[in-house]
């Protein structure tokens, strides 16, 4: 064992003296396979960035619940399967209060919706057009995961009277209340006067998203003032419990088909989203990414190992008269096999190694910009070593075979 | 007591429709510490009979014994173990790795004969340098040092794994008179402390240091000479 540890530990000396000995041509060999491992891990990890921000804590619906919309989530495809969603009738807010008095499983049923691009004003204070106002009932909290720090939630009776009560997000807050306490304090919303009456504890960002740039209204409010002929409602559904979540899931969709008055030989006109689904569509909208990014990385990485035998060749055709000084001195074949093939592994290794550490580095810009961890994708650290590796031999085999083949004699006569 | 025997010995190149026979039937024997030197003109077929004796090559027929063993019918791997452990070379034109040190020149038989501790590696390789005189230089890379310490480095390397039989082929040809006198006085001494040398020459002044002259023509033994 210890002899076997000393002879590769030998042949290893020897191939990076060979290495340094033609340093820029090893550089230059190193180039290809560096390219081609820093593509897969790069976008490796840039999108394990996002799977780990989508998965650890960045909810966006609270638990057990369940998205009723016209529309999926994320929408791939060409304008005509676009065309398809966009055709579907709306959900209004009668369909909501029809479904809510359906339901018989579910805890609660919640009405809202929200739109952009929206002013708010106090006193001599006003933001960018860029808040987002929220029609939500009393339920509106808890459906989009969030809590209040101040004040009180709204209410049943602010949605059943249309009341103008608003509660205001923190970037919202500090922007038109900076000095002062906002609680019963009027504000305009797109002109619009309502009363603060709580104030919503900060989330932080969602995709370089603010999150907390928002102020939510009753729904009713917001129907009479921000809504147009283009709305459709959501409709959040709650089931009491985790193991409740796939009965109230099903009672939900035949309810909402009774409520969209579809035939039995429909499909769905309407879309059921959840924490799971959420995932689950951007999971597959990055196996699409993760799938071309190894398609590339693999064709770079032939490439380098093109590169890597042909660099090869040339070593050993440079080094026929040494190749015959250790042949004459008692080099077995396997002894210049090995070499050679020590090599070419340990170039294409050391090119890979190289790539890890780059494409690291650049797939957790991503996480800086997104103030998410940053992480290391090691399953894909040891898939692209491995593939350098593998590289190596195939493509080190034949030259390395040409050099151990070559005849001493005519090695070492050879100028 | 006899160390090499050669039988019969035949090599035959062909070269297109012409059968060139480099050796036609060479039968020797060479004992233990002699100091031999083969002669001849060039195409008289000792580099032919140096590389069969160096068992660098195997002979068309013939049988080859060294030390007692037939290697005439070894594999690649088995004479490569055989040129490791028995048979030192020196060559004209030095043949040392240009860019390894002269100690690591040395060093490099060992590694194929399997000693695996490096300790155990530097302790030979240092020996072996005392001996030719180069202590001071080992470190030394071989374009920084002179014809004369080349070889020197490149007899070290011969020496190292203590063969039977030190090959030196023309040895003095690349060195001015002087260098190449001191580098003779140096066979002669590996000869005095018990080492079998063979040379291989086409001049008379370094034949005159071996005891014994065999002279190649046309692939042939002409004549067979104790001179000493």
């Amino acid at each position: 064992m210890k002899q076997i540890v000393q002879s590769i530990r030998d042949a290893f000396s020897m191939a990076i003296e060979a290495i340094q000995d033609n340093r820029l041509r090893s550089i230059l060999t190193l180039f290809g396979m560096i390219v081609g491992v820093f593509a897969i891990i790069a976008v490796m990890t840039a999108i394990r960035t996002l799977e780990t921000s989508i998965n650890s804590g960045l909810n966006i619906f609270g638990s057990n619940v369940i998205y009723i919309q016209k529309s999926p989530a994320i929408q791939m495809g060409d304008h005509a399967s676009r065309r398809k969603y966009w055709r579907r009738p709306n959900i209004t807010y009668d369909m909501g209060e029809e479904l809510k008095s359906r339901m018989v499983s579910a805890e609660w049923v919640s009405i809202g919706d929200d739109r952009g691009g929206i002013v708010v004003k106090a006193g001599k204070y006003k933001t960018n057009p860029n808040v987002v106002v929220s029609g939500v009932d009393e339920f509106g909290l808890e459906v989009s995961n969030g809590s209040l720090s101040a004040g009180r939630n709204i209410i049943h009776e602010d949605v059943a009277y249309g009341r103008r009560v608003v509660l205001i997000g923190k970037t919202v807050l500090n922007k038109v209340f900076p000095y002062s306490d906002p609680i019963d304090k009027k504000i305009l919303i797109n002109g619009i006067s309502y009363r603060v009456v709580g104030i919503i504890e900060p989330k932080g960002e969602l995709f370089g998203n603010d999150q907390d740039n928002v102020v939510i209204i009753p729904i009713t409010s917001y129907l009479q003032y921000f809504s147009h002929s283009h709305t459709s409602l959501g409709i959040s559904v709650k089931a009491p419990s985790a193991e409740d979540f796939d009965a109230v899931k099903e009672e939900a969709s035949d309810q909402m088909r009774i409520v969209r008055a579809l035939q039995p030989n429909e499909e769905n006109n309407f879309e059921m989203i959840t924490n799971d689904s959420l995932i689950e569509t951007f999971g597959a909208f990055t196996a699409g990414i993760k799938m071309f990014a190894f398609a590339v990385s693999i064709i770079a990485l032939i490439v380098a190992g093109i590169g890597i035998m042909n660099i090869m060749l040339v070593s050993v055709t440079e080094r026929i008269k040494e190749i015959g000084i250790r042949k004459a001195i008692g080099a077995t074949r396997n002894n210049i096999l090995f070499q050679f093939l020590l090599e070419a592994v340990f170039l294409s290794l050391l090119g890979g190694i190289i790539g890890v550490i780059l494409g690291v580095l650049a797939g957790n810009g991503i996480s800086l910009i997104m103030t998410v961890k940053p992480v290391v994708p090691m399953d894909w650290v040891f898939i692209g070593l491995g593939v350098c590796s593998a590289i190596g031999v195939i493509f080190g085999i034949y030259p390395a075979y040409k050099a151990a083949s070559l005849d001493p004699i005519e090695s070492l006569r050879f100028e | 007591m006899t160390l090499i025997k050669v039988k019969d010995f035949y090599k035959i190149y062909q070269m297109g429709l012409t059968e060139v026979r480099a050796l036609n039937g060479v039968t020797m024997e060479i004992q233990e510490n002699e100091y031999l030197a083969i002669m001849g003109q060039s195409g008289s077929g000792k580099s032919t009979l140096m590389n069969l004796i160096g068992c660098l090559d195997t002979p068309t027929s013939g049988d080859y014994y060294l030390d007692g063993v037939n290697v005439a019918l070894m594999s690649d791997d088995e004479l490569a173990m055989i040129r490791n452990k028995q048979i030192g070379f020196v060559f004209q034109t030095f043949n040392l790795l240009p860019k390894s040190s002269a100690l690591r020149n040395v060093e490099l038989p060992l590694i194929y004969s399997g000693i695996y501790s490096k300790e155990e590696r530097m302790k030979m390789a240092l020996i072996a340098i005392e001996k030719v005189g180069l202590g001071d230089r080992m470190h030394h890379k071989p374009n920084e040092l002179s014809g004369g310490q080349r070889q020197r480095v490149a007899i070290a390397r011969a020496l190292v794994n203590n063969p039977a039989i030190i090959l030196a082929d023309e040895p003095t040809g690349n060195l001015d008179s002087k260098t190449g006198v001191e580098i003779m006085s140096l066979f002669d001494e590996l000869h005095k402390i018990g080492h079998t040398i063979i040379l291989v020459t086409h001049e008379d002044e370094i034949a005159k240091h071996a005891h014994r002259t065999i002279h190649l023509v046309d692939g042939k033994i002409s004549k067979d000479e104790n001179i000493k």
